[in-house]
């Protein structure tokens, strides 16, 4: 009888963020819907409601169906039988449920069979979904490929494969071979016209979740003779046309009931999405950044799975006489993760936020042209959503996987039993920094924002904004921050040498994270006074921090990667 | 012609929860201090209900229940889950009725949307565990009744095939229309609420609750009828005062003693390793062991 939405009430702080207004307009234009569907909001208020409502049908299902068979998923896991992937007893109840609950297509317009929810109720799903059995988010959050077949895909392709999208059969998004991890433009498997001009696939792919998808987005190389991403183009497999071999499921770490599949395409036909050649380049690059958010939601979900066990088991575990929470070493522990859990969150919603905005103008973009002003706004909006969302990947995961490291301390012996739900968390928490883009890979792609400033405006657009007084001391100590995080890209940059650039790169992307977050936190304070103990402690702990790395930044010297660079001879 | 499936539904206090406010001085349930949810018997029958419909095309699901405007919200709830239209009764002068004028007026009522096929309803509601409503109704209407229905074992436009749970084992009958269903919590759990339907269902408000609310969304209300929930009084069941409300009602509550159980349900366990699983997951959750 719990529910997952309605028992956390930063939730509902995030749903009706100021900014709401003006990403559900956009996303409603003009509220034309409602003569034609008789579920789509007449106006903003109505519209919210609706969120409102459909989040609470989430967070009961999640509570109530998703948390209860989370343990017996894991153990379980899906199994191969006559190449077909079953899943377990309490996922495939779970999909069922969903389905019944009309909880796929959320974000797909409404001609589509989908709700057009704005990416906040969308994201806020996934969040949860992942708090009540994070290897379930991967086969329900993978409905998010749907969005790249939306934007590429032409009115054909959307009209026959998005409806089915939204009655609940699932996705996959097929990149990754045994040569081709980080590296996607190593991909072989051969896409080829016949002699008819229809497609053909033919290949491995690898560590691909939910291989046996109904629907698949599969990254092939149309191009012969080429080897790097120009050749590489985007398509769409069917199920039902049984061309495709599960070779095997995987034995994971964690997420176990998640299949990822081994799959062999052999002679596999194929419907191309968008233009060819294209694949890389735009496609899968727009299909990771959804991911990436997806991920962030899902690190999100275990934090917080991970601190509300942890804080449950030291209110109730005594030793030494009284409850261990009232032990500052254990307390301590506990208010970081309640403070990484809402800065990651915070970080979540604001990053949604902002993609939410741009793909809107995206959406619009297709059915008419936009003005100067929306186009302006539209850049922007997109700038800012490609640096947020490598930082939140990063973060995000980060935080999941030391919410669980700590959740088993806080635990202690009995943590590292099978007997409580914080072992499951700590397996499933340590994929979140590795796939869709390790964390390595997400500094790559955030440090372009230190050194052509992208992330200095960003901290700059949060410091000029409108705070009440009893918080600007607060705001006076990101200043300060800000000025050292300045002063230390500065001085990586004077170094003028491009490897040591790179090694001290995830120091600054994280010192930078670290004030982002932190202003965050506070305009969430500046809303609601309950954000205010996790802001003064996540300051504390981010003002440690960035002096450490700091230090680092302004000790090293370009001859000092010689001492690390004894292990690569 | 239409496949009529009427559901009997209440709006009960959630006596699961109970804190100590939950009782007056006098013995009484203080419903002020309870939330009001729909009976959880009465969500298996509107999911038993709903498989009918799935089964049988051309078929609807009608919602009644007696109560307070705010039990309104048990008909929202049902269309959120599936259902078609609902009726309120709700009017003054059946406050206090026992399961005697309680079974009159549902009678009433049923015989209002008359030709049903079927009238199914919980086995009893959580606010009395009388189990006594359904069937009372069924011989007010004159029709046959099945009694602690489980599930759905076939239907179609001649007949429905009903499996049973009883104290020490599981019976399957059989029954032409019109029948009488009551359904045991051991039935499926109700289906969950849709999104859509809730979107779409979301601004149905009765006449009643309308005079206290808000008249916001009155334009659309006009525009789609099925956002009217219709209301029935006593006039409009051209009932007779005297056999209802208190004064129709015999039982009279004498006094209310704490008891303390010593035999609770049983349950019987088959030597299977799902029910041994099912009987460890109980020991470990009420922590008998573990």
């Amino acid at each position: 009888m719990e529910n997952y939405y309605s028992d956390n009430p930063c939730l509902k702080h995030h749903l009706n963020h100021p900014l709401m207004k003006r990403i559900v307009d956009l996303r409603e234009r003009d509220y034309a819907d409602k003569d034609v569907y008789d579920y789509a909001p007449v106006d903003f208020e109505d519209a919210m409601d609706s969120y409102e409502k459909v989040m609470e049908i989430v967070g009961e299902i999640c509570g109530d169906v998703l948390a209860p068979s989370a343990e017996a998923n894991d153990h379980d896991g899906p199994q191969l039988i006559n190449n077909e992937v079953i899943y377990a007893k309490g996922t495939a109840e779970a999909h069922q449920k969903l389905i019944a609950a009309g909880l796929y297509g959320l974000a797909l317009p409404r001609c589509y069979g989908g709700l057009n929810f704005s990416l906040i109720p969308y994201v806020m799903s996934a969040e949860i979904v992942a708090r009540a059995d994070a290897g379930f988010s991967n086969i329900w959050g993978l409905q998010d490929c749907a969005e790249t077949i939306l934007e590429f895909a032409n009115d054909e392709v959307k009209a026959a494969f998005l409806p089915r999208v939204s009655k609940g059969e699932t996705m996959a998004m097929v990149l990754t071979e045994p040569d081709a991890g980080s590296d996607l433009q190593a991909v072989q498997l051969k896409a080829t016209l016949n002699e008819n001009g229809e497609w053909r696939l033919n290949g491995v792919k690898r560590f691909i979740t939910n291989g046996d998808a109904h629907i698949a987005l599969v990254m092939a190389r149309s191009e012969e003779g080429t080897k790097d991403a120009r050749g590489l183009s985007l398509f769409v497999y069917d199920r039902k046309d049984k061309a495709v071999k599960i070779r095997r499921i995987e034995n994971k770490l964690g997420i176990k009931g998640s299949p990822t599949c081994e799959m062999v395409f052999d002679n596999a036909p194929a419907v191309l999405v968008g233009d060819r050649r294209m694949g890389l380049i735009k496609y899968v690059m727009s299909l990771m950044n959804g991911a990436r958010l997806g991920v962030g939601a899902q690190s999100v979900g275990i934090a917080e799975a991970a601190y509300r066990e942890a804080l449950k088991y030291a209110h109730e575990r005594e030793q030494f006489g009284k409850p261990i929470i009232r032990f500052p070493a254990v307390y301590e522990m506990l208010s970081l993760m309640r403070a990484k859990t809402e800065a990651a969150r915070s970080l979540l919603y604001e990053t949604a936020r902002t993609i939410d905005i741009y793909k809107s103008y995206d959406a619009i973009a297709h059915e008419r042209k936009l003005e100067k002003e929306e186009r302006d706004e539209q850049k922007a909006f997109s700038r800012k959503a490609d640096m947020l969302t490598p930082i939140l990947k990063l973060m995000a995961s980060e935080y999941s996987n030391q919410n669980a490291y700590d959740a088993i301390q806080v635990f202690g012996g009995t943590g590292y039993m099978k007997d409580f739900p914080v072992e499951r968390l700590y397996r499933d928490a340590r994929i979140t920094s590795i796939y869709e883009g390790t964390s390595q890979l997400q500094v790559v792609a955030a440090i372009r924002g230190v050194g052509n400033g992208a992330l200095l405006n960003i901290i700059k657009e949060y410091e000029n904004s409108e705070i009440p007084e009893k918080l600007h001391h607060l705001r006076n100590r990101l200043i300060t921050l800000t000025e050292k995080y300045q002063e230390a890209v500065s001085y990586a940059q004077a170094l003028e040498n491009e490897e040591a650039w790179d090694f001290l790169a995830r120091r600054m992307v994280e010192m930078a994270a670290n004030i982002i977050m932190g202003y965050l936190l506070l305009l969430d304070a500046a809303r609601n006074d309950y954000y205010s103990t996790s802001a003064h402690v996540f300051l504390k702990k981010i003002e440690a921090e960035n002096v450490e790395k700091s230090v680092c930044i302004l000790n090293f010297k370009s001859e000092d990667l010689g001492l690390y660079r004894v292990c690569a001879e | 012609m239409i496949f009529r499936i009427v559901v009997l539904a209440k709006q009960v206090p959630d006596t699961r929860n109970v804190g100590k406010d939950a009782m007056k001085e006098d013995g009484t349930v203080n419903r002020a201090a309870l939330p009001a949810i729909f009976n959880p018997e009465d969500l298996n029958a509107l999911e038993l209900a709903l498989q009918m419909k799935d089964q049988i095309p051309d078929s609807e699901v009608v919602i009644l229940t007696m109560g307070p405007f705010r039990a309104a919200e048990i008909i929202r709830e049902s269309m959120y889950r599936g259902a078609d239209k609902g009726y309120l009764i709700t009017d003054r002068k059946f406050a206090g009725s026992d399961t005697l004028a309680t079974s009159y007026a549902l009678s009433l009522a049923v015989k209002k949307l008359m030709p049903c096929d079927v009238v199914i309803a919980g086995r009893q509601a959580i606010d009395g565990d009388t189990a006594q409503v359904g069937p009372q109704t069924a011989e007010k209407l004159h029709i046959p009744q099945i009694t602690y229905a489980e599930e759905l074992v076939d239907i179609n436009r001649e007949s429905v095939t009903i499996k049973r749970r009883l104290e020490r084992g599981v019976e399957v009958v059989q029954a032409k229309f019109p029948v009488m269903i009551t359904v045991h919590s051991s039935a499926p759990d109700c289906r969950p609420r849709n999104a859509k339907l809730t979107m779409k269902y979301k601004h149905a408000r009765a006449t009643s609750e309308l005079q206290e609310a808000d008249s916001k969304y009155n334009d659309l209300r006009n525009a789609r009828p099925y956002l009217i929930i219709n209301e029935w009084t006593v006039a409009d069941l051209n009932a007779d005062d005297a056999w209802l409300g208190l004064g129709g009602s015999p039982t009279k509550v004498k006094k209310i003693d704490n008891v303390v159980l010593t035999h609770k349900d049983a349950t019987v366990m088959t030597p299977s390793d799902e029910d041994i699983d099912v009987l460890m997951k109980e020991l470990i959750a009420s922590h008998v062991i573990g």
